[in-house]
């Protein structure tokens, strides 16, 4: 097993509800939760798999599938809906090459994520790719910020 | 004057809008003798990237709209006078929004370093605690919570003091306080600021609050999208038990307290009480039957207070300055001031802390400066997906926990969101119901199906396929699903849609009966094509398509593939001889 994943056990090893940052911080490590982890997780703290894989799919922020090299967050807060982002995420779609129920990329290079609410509504539209902001986007702007990323 | 300091602000709007680029700039090119720090968010969020600067008389001024180009000047000490939004010597374009707020809970927002204890202590900070300690007994305090008459800020407006007597009561060797920092409306960003701009005024409130009802434990449940907020309260805890306004023995008094921040994963739901004690247990955020109320028996079984972020960063301000001064604020049941985040449609976004009985048309327009391209006013949406949309003949109602139910909306949190009449109001209804059928935990039936059903309607009627029985249909599912829901979520889910048909039912009627969209919005009720006579053949909106569903040669008409168009309104919007149709 990852040592990583061992030492993140170890350290809440006997603490009251560490479920929930046990599997943060296993997702942080190996960029998703895969069922082979929850397995070790269960292993090693007796947390029984099902209560594990329950939180999992509970929780938007967890993952079961392996993630694309950039995340593209697109805000779906109020304010952005009312300036246009379902327009932007379709464009996303569509540039992406992103069949109906797919979130990744075949080449593994974005993943797409539509987020409630990213709170810097005075620049909606807002998408965030990795830890860069675009505000007050337009559709026809969207490729050329895509391009900058590998 | 010489400018002697400056500070960028730097909260999640400010960063986002390039505040470290101003900052790295300034850093490299200011001369010496001007100080440069950091501050968060003065709440102007339009006007991002800001800073202010301090000159040798100590006269504060704002400036907004910032460009890399705009930085030679602060160093030569000639700034861009053009770019001035407030000031406290002469006449700028912020100051009038300014002198309408009241701030209170926003005291500090966006004039200290978050990161500097020092900063805040210098303003008062924890100075109530040490009163509160070494003056009153809890009861006492909880007296004074009680008459300041503060309700939670997290949009129940339930009585703070009585929730404080509730957990003071409660019999038990543990108790527990809990921060709701949980901020999950769409469109609302008030925590978010409070915690990234001011996190001790939090902690100190926190600290009262404990001290008031005997817990020595407390927890902050903070939404993991808020990761600047989440890495500024804990350091501002670390740095409170440094200085040793937090941890054992405060201010040498026998009262002891320790604060642990717990970051949530998303889940809407976890912003209900009970849910989120669950989740700070590790388990599913699922809301459980009240009673028995936290009070009595919450986190790990024990008696638990929770209040919500701005209710405590109140606190404070009321035991320094006393129950009268903040009761003095306010009309009717409503006492004190309320921070709304006003976004959506209006020309000057951000966030305003205004006393309680402000009318909704002096934030909007006296203090949001109106709405974006002086377009016509359509509607406030207010208290996020529990809430609902507020038409412009209600526009003087004031805010107030009372007045705003009435008109069947809620203050929720305090999201304000502003549309105009580009915006779709059966659109709208059916994004809050879609977001909260997504959040629905689904531990009630006629939540989890029920609001399945009627987002179905909804998407019926967008796709010009709804009949008048629909409409009767979401009254029913409505009418059911408030009445057999467990919590607020599934309790409200139906406002959105209840209060579209209450003040925009025309909207319903023409997309039914008419098969029209009347904001242009629903994409299957709207088409586009171009009127050769009028196009210029510019080639401008052909190159806007996203999809190239326009075709034509530079100077010739052009025409739209219906097959490939989908109707975005890139080509509409972009047109500048009116040539684009859209019906």
């Amino acid at each position: 097993m990852n040592k990583k994943i061992l030492n993140v056990i170890n350290k809440y090893e006997g603490l009251k509800g560490s479920a929930i940052p046990i599997l943060q911080e296993v997702q942080e490590i190996e960029g998703y939760i895969s069922k082979d982890t929850i397995r070790e997780i269960t292993e090693h703290t007796g947390i029984p798999s099902a209560e594990l894989y329950g939180i999992a799919t509970f929780y938007s922020m967890f993952r079961l599938k392996p993630q694309g090299r950039h995340i593209i967050r697109v805000c779906k807060g109020t304010a952005c809906h009312v300036s246009g982002a379902d327009n932007l995420a379709s464009m996303l779609r569509t540039l992406l090459e992103l069949p109906a129920g797919e979130n990744t990329t075949d080449d593994g290079r974005f993943t797409l994520l539509e987020v409630a609410c990213l709170g810097c509504c005075s620049l909606a539209p807002v998408i965030m790719i990795n830890e860069d902001t675009y505000g007050k986007l337009a559709s026809d702007k969207l490729a050329k910020i895509l391009d900058k990323y590998e | 004057m010489m400018i002697k300091e400056i500070k960028v602000g730097m909260a999640s709007c400010g960063l986002a809008a390039g505040a470290q680029a101003i900052y790295d700039a300034l850093e490299t090119s200011l001369p010496e003798s001007v100080k440069l720090s950091k501050t968060a968010c003065i709440g102007f969020c339009y006007a991002e990237p800001m800073l202010e600067t301090v000159d040798d008389e100590g006269v504060s001024r704002y400036y907004g709209y910032l460009t890399p180009r705009d930085l030679e000047g602060f160093g030569k000490n000639e700034p861009p006078v053009k770019k001035l939004i407030i000031s406290q010597k002469e006449e700028a374009p912020g100051n009038k929004k300014l002198a309408r707020q009241v701030r209170i809970a926003t005291r500090n927002s966006g004039m200290i370093d978050p990161d500097d204890i020092e900063q805040y202590v210098a303003r008062e900070g924890y100075k109530a605690l040490e009163k509160v300690l070494k003056e009153m007994d809890p009861q006492s305090v909880i007296d004074e919570v009680k008459n300041s008459g503060l309700r939670g800020r997290g949009g129940a407006g339930f009585s703070t003091g009585l929730k404080w007597q509730f957990a003071h009561d409660a019999q038990g060797d543990k108790k527990y306080i809990i921060c709701n920092a949980d901020e999950g409306d769409p469109g609302a960003f008030m925590d978010r600021n409070l915690l990234e701009s001011d996190p001790h005024a939090v902690l100190e409130g926190m600290a009262i609050c404990a001290y008031a009802v005997g817990a020595d434990e407390g927890y902050i449940y903070c939404r993991a999208e808020y990761p600047l907020a989440v890495r500024r309260l804990k350091k501002a805890i670390l740095d409170a038990m440094d200085k040793g306004y937090l941890g054992d023995k405060i201010f040498g008094s026998d009262f002891s307290l320790k604060l642990k921040v717990k970051e949530g994963a998303g889940a809407f739901v976890c912003g209900e009480e009970t849910a989120l004690i669950a989740s700070i247990e590790g388990q599913r955020g699922m809301p459980r039957l009240r009673p028995p109320f936290p009070a009595q028996s919450g986190l790990w079984k024990k008696p638990t207070n929770n209040n919500n972020v701005e209710t405590y960063a109140n606190i404070a301000w009321i035991i320094n300055n006393g129950a009268e001064a903040y009761a003095a604020y306010g009309v009717g049941k409503s006492r004190g001031t309320k921070v709304f985040a006003l976004a959506g449609k209006v020309k000057e976004s951000g966030l305003v802390e205004v006393p309680m009985g402000t009318t909704l048309r002096e934030i909007i327009f006296d203090i949001g400066g109106g709405i974006k391209d002086d377009r016509p006013f359509k509607a406030v949406q207010l208290g996020g997906p529990s809430g609902g949309c507020v038409p412009e003949e209600l526009l003087d109602t004031s805010v107030d926990y009372e007045s705003i139910a009435e008109i069947g909306a809620i203050m929720g949190s305090g999201g304000m969101v502003v549309m105009d009449e580009t915006t779709c109001m059966i659109n709208i209804a059916s994004f809050f119901l879609n977001f909260t059928q997504n959040e629905s935990c689904g531990k009630c039936t006629f939540c989890r199906i029920g609001t399945k059903r009627m987002l179905e309607i909804l998407q019926k009627i967008q796709a010009g396929e709804g009949v008048l029985e629909d409409i009767d249909k979401l009254e029913t599912l409505a009418e059911q699903i408030i009445a057999s829901s467990l919590c607020g979520l599934g309790k409200s889910a139906p406002n959105p849609v209840l209060s579209t048909l209450r003040y925009f039912k025309n909207e319903y009627l023409a997309h039914i009966e008419e098969k029209r969209c009347p904001a242009f919005v629903c994409k299957d009720l709207i088409s586009f094509e171009i009127n050769e006579e009028a196009c210029t053949g510019c080639t401008l909106c052909a190159r806007k398509c996203p999809v190239n569903a326009i075709e034509g040669v530079a100077k010739g008409p052009h025409t739209i593939d219906q097959d490939k168009c989908i109707s975005c309104g890139a080509c509409f919007d972009a047109c500048r001889f009116n040539a684009v149709l859209r019906t």
